[in-house]
């Protein structure tokens, strides 16, 4: 066992745990806490690719904007109090049914597919310099116009971003 | 002759200025313009029939002139054309009918006066006058039919003129739609001719006709039944008594001239077909004709509405003309249509010539009088000779024309037709003669009934009659100056006649005097009875027959039969089950889809309850579903 | 040795558990929160599958990397239209907002 595998285990420990934290209890902003367990430890299993950038982007954004986002929105709203899940057993039951069915269809479809076992095991995280994940090809690529470049999704990603800037203020303004 | 198309051109005009802008016109305009409009279509078919008769004769015959044909409808081979075809019978009508919707127009003038719906009166007549033309001077039988709807639409119109009470109502759809029904037989009969003479035209084609000989009876005895709708021979003559709701000129024109006789020139129209296809089937139209002209006659004689006298008498005589018609033979020497054996034709035309004179006179005249009493029935009137001496004489004259006095025109006419009944048959003839007996006799007893016998003294206490003015007077003249004359003036034959040629007409002296004799009879008969103040033979006759009188009266029952054959029959016994089926099996069956789709859509309805949870729920679903249908 | 089976299991965990949330939860908020779990498992694969199935390639780093900016995006626009409804209803609950299936 070295520390790969442990540091693998509590990642995917915390972020099952704190992805049925999220959907079952009875707070909103502690869900929104949980959630953020849960965005930190996919930033962690990002790190564990080796992927350095992407976890950074994962903490910055999600972790960072989203859910601060969502917090002030909640405390906006209703704040804290406002309990959630009061469902009828009835709905609860077949929503889990749903879910468990789906989780088994999609585990079945994992396990029966034939991965290339070579490459399907990770090796130590690795920071490749002249790899293609560091920082200097990332800014490259996302300005690139060469084959693999993505100058043009980059370009409509930022126009959707200001779009939405301007479309949440408009739609959150008082009137 | 092109100018012959403003004679529909300007009264369908008239129509259309009158019945869009009527009523920005005051009554006078509208009058003036509807009457200045049929005094210039007058003109011209005067100048059409001058010109048309002066021309030379081809062959001993007055040439068929085409001035206008389009091909209006082409459906493969056949074609249904529009336009105006002149030959002797419809140039002869066009003058009946102008002449006599020129003096319904000055006539109505003075009887419509400050009427309500004025403006609308004279459109209705210009545009029944236009179709009327238009009837006659079809080019096909198609044509034809179009206008002769045409007629139909107007003469329902015009009978519904006063809409607010109930029997013009039911007078105005009563006639509609009992000629509506014959109409369908008519169509019929078109169709079939069309099918087998690959044409709708009256140039009778002699091979197509070969084709479909067998047929070709069939065909003409359906077109003579809408013939016998629009005429009013019985069983289809309910419609035209109740007619008389009307306005009285409108009967004039329409209901005694022309309309009613559209019948009669359907069958002179279709004359070379008829006696060279179908001699055999002329027998119905004599016979429908004969016991019409019997039936009327005989309703006529106990009628107390003098409207409906002469509605009846008008049927009576359209019988004789169909009759006339269907007395014709065919030629002995290998000439089918012979002038002498088919003598019919020409006394039948010459008849409706001379009663459109003098039934519209009479019908003037009995507007003039109802005018001045204010009411339809005998028993209001009585002595008016003194108070209305114009109407008093023109109505004499007529009376004595349909009677069949000379030098009356109706005199020569109805000779020429007993004439040719004599030539059928015998049996025919004597009874022939003897309605033209039970004419004189149903008509003096009107005539003495209006203008002599009591004075209906508390009714004219308050209101004493008086003679109509001029511009309805007028009229009456004129006619009654064209009935003096036109018998023995002119020589009808020499324009129309069964072959076209030159028919010089001469009275059969034995047959001339027996007739005069015998309408003189009946006239004195008439006097003896209903001259004097009181009627003392008249009571005792009723006293004798009451249930005669009574049947008479009630014309036979012919509209109650209807009246249960169509209720009890047609409507209880068929109707109602094909309402029930109608209403509960067709009518349930689509209300069940309707009522299932709104069940179904009700149990749908849960699905699209708005909430995004569901939508996903059942999104979801549908996911997992098609990813067990795809991995297996 | 981590297998990249194990890795999708804890997304297809993370993925179902944001399934359940959605169906369950009464606040959109919540709704919105699930929403989030369940990109962010998508997430997770396109980079997984990069890194363990085909090293050479950049295509599914690219395609996390822009999900996650398009999930702020609509995480902005969402909250806006959440302040807004509540602004008139006073509430956020799911079943007060059924008036989309007009």
């Amino acid at each position: 066992m070295d520390s790969q595998n442990i540091m693998f285990t509590v990642l995917a420990v915390l972020i099952v745990l704190a992805s049925f934290a999220t959907v079952l209890t009875k707070s909103v902003i502690r869900a929104a806490t949980y959630l953020l367990l849960v965005l930190l430890g996919t930033a962690g299993l990002y790190f564990l690719l080796g992927y350095t950038f992407l976890g950074s982007v994962q903490i910055m954004v999600y972790a960072g904007g989203i859910v601060v986002l969502y917090v002030f929105s909640i405390l906006l709203t209703s704040g804290a109090k406002e309990t959630l899940s009061r469902n009828s057993r009835i709905k609860t039951a077949a929503a889990a049914v749903l879910s468990l069915a789906g989780f088994a269809a999609v585990l079945f479809v994992i396990f029966q597919q034939k991965f290339i076992i070579e490459a399907a095991v990770l090796g130590a995280p690795v920071e490749s310099v002249e790899g293609g994940t560091s920082i200097a090809e990332i800014g490259r690529q996302m300005l690139s116009t060469e084959k693999g470049g993505y100058l043009l999704p980059f370009e409509a990603v930022s126009v959707l971003l200001l779009a939405c800037i301007v479309g949440g203020l408009l739609i959150a303004r008082k009137r | 002759m092109e100018y012959t198309l403003y004679i529909l051109l300007l009264p369908f005009l008239s129509f259309l200025v009158l019945g869009l802008a009527g009523m920005k016109f005051s009554h006078k305009t509208a009058g003036i313009v509807g009457t200045l409009s049929l005094a210039a279509v007058t003109v011209l078919s005067y100048v059409t029939a001058f010109e048309y008769f002066t021309a030379d004769r081809v062959n001993g015959v007055f040439a068929t002139v085409v001035p206008y044909n389009i091909t209006w409808l082409p459906l493969g081979s056949l074609h249904f054309d529009m336009g105006i075809m002149l030959d002797p019978i419809s140039v002869m009508m066009l003058i009946v009918i102008s002449t006599v919707s020129l003096m319904v127009h000055i006539y109505s003038f003075g009887y419509m006066h400050g009427e309500r719906g004025f403006q609308r009166y004279y459109a209705y007549l210009s545009l029944f006058t236009m179709s009327m033309l238009g009837l006659v001077v079809a080019t096909n039988i198609f044509q034809m039919y179009l206008f002769w709807e045409l007629v139909g639409v107007s003469s329902y119109l015009l009978i519904g003129f006063y809409y607010t009470t109930a029997p013009a109502i039911a007078a105005s759809k009563k006639a509609f739609i009992v000629t509506r029904f014959a109409d369908m037989f008519f169509l019929v009969g078109i169709l079939i001719y069309g099918y087998y003479c690959k044409s709708f035209g009256f140039d009778f084609n002699a091979e197509g006709f070969a084709q479909g000989a067998f047929m070709l009876p069939t065909a003409l005895v359906l077109m003579f039944i809408g013939g016998a709708g629009k005429s009013a021979m019985f069983p289809l003559h309910i419609w035209l008594p109740d007619a008389m709701e009307g306005p009285t000129p409108v009967s004039a024109l329409i209901h005694a001239a022309t309309m009613v006789v559209a019948g009669v020139y359907q069958i002179a129209r279709l004359f070379p077909l008829w006696i060279q296809y179908a001699p055999e089937a002329m027998s119905i139209v004599v016979w429908v004709g004969v016991f019409t002209a019997f039936y009327a006659a005989a309703v006529a004689c106990a009628q107390s509405d003098i409207k409906r006298v002469l509605a009846f008498s008008t049927i009576s005589q359209i019988a004789f003309m169909m009759v006339a018609l269907g007395v014709c033979l065919p030629g002995h020497h290998g000439e089918v249509i012979d002038n002498h054996a088919s003598l019919g034709y020409m006394a039948s035309m010459f008849h409706l010539f001379t009663h459109a004179m003098f039934k519209a006179c009479l019908f003037l005249g009995a507007g003039c009088i109802i005018h001045a009493v204010h009411s339809n029935e005998m028993s209001a009137m009585g002595g008016l000779r003194k108070y209305m001496p114009v109407t008093h004489i023109t109505f004499l004259c007529s009376c004595l024309a349909i009677s069949g006095i000379p030098p009356f025109s109706g005199f020569f006419s109805k000779d020429e037709i007993i004439t040719a009944c004599f030539a059928y048959s015998p049996v025919v003839g004597w009874i022939m003669t003897g309605i033209a007996a039970m004419t004189a006799f149903y008509m003096f007893r009107l005539y003495y009934g209006i203008f002599w016998g009591t004075e209906n003294k508390e009714l004219h206490a308050h209101h004493t009659p008086h003679e109509a003015p001029l511009t309805m007077t007028l009229p009456l003249i004129f006619l009654t100056l064209v009935t003096l004359t036109c018998g023995w003036a002119v020589n009808f034959g020499s324009f129309v006649s069964a072959s076209g040629e030159d028919y010089p007409i001469h009275l059969d002296t034995q047959i001339a005097v027996t007739s005069t004799v015998i309408a003189i009879c009946s006239i004195a008969l008439a006097t003896y009875i209903f001259k004097g103040e009181r009627q003392p033979v008249a009571e005792k006759m009723k006293a004798a027959a009451p249930s005669l009188h009574r049947w008479a009266y009630k014309r036979f029952y012919m509209d109650e039969v209807y009246q249960f054959v169509t209720h009890r029959i047609i409507f209880k016994r068929i109707s109602t089950p094909i309402a029930w089926f109608d209403r509960h099996i067709i009518d349930g069956f689509f209300d069940f889809l309707a009522w299932g789709t709104h069940r179904l859509s009700l149990a749908v309805r849960g699905l699209q309850n708005g909430s995004v949870q569901t939508y996903a729920y059942i999104f979801l679903l549908g996911v997992l579903a098609l990813l067990l249908i795809l991995t297996f | 040795m981590i297998h990249l089976e194990y890795i999708l299991v804890i997304s297809a965990v993370m993925m179902f558990a944001g399934v359940f949330g959605f169906l369950t939860r009464r606040s959109t908020l919540g709704v919105l929160l699930s929403i989030e779990l369940m990109l962010n498992s998508t997430d997770i694969n396109f980079a997984v599958f990069n890194k363990m199935l085909y090293p050479a390639g950049h295509e599914g780093y690219f395609f996390a990397l822009f999900s996650i900016a398009i999930s702020a995006a609509e995480s902005a626009i969402a909250i806006a239209i959440m302040i807004n409804i509540y602004r008139h209803l006073k509430n956020i609950s799911v079943r007060d907002i059924e008036k989309m299936k007009w």
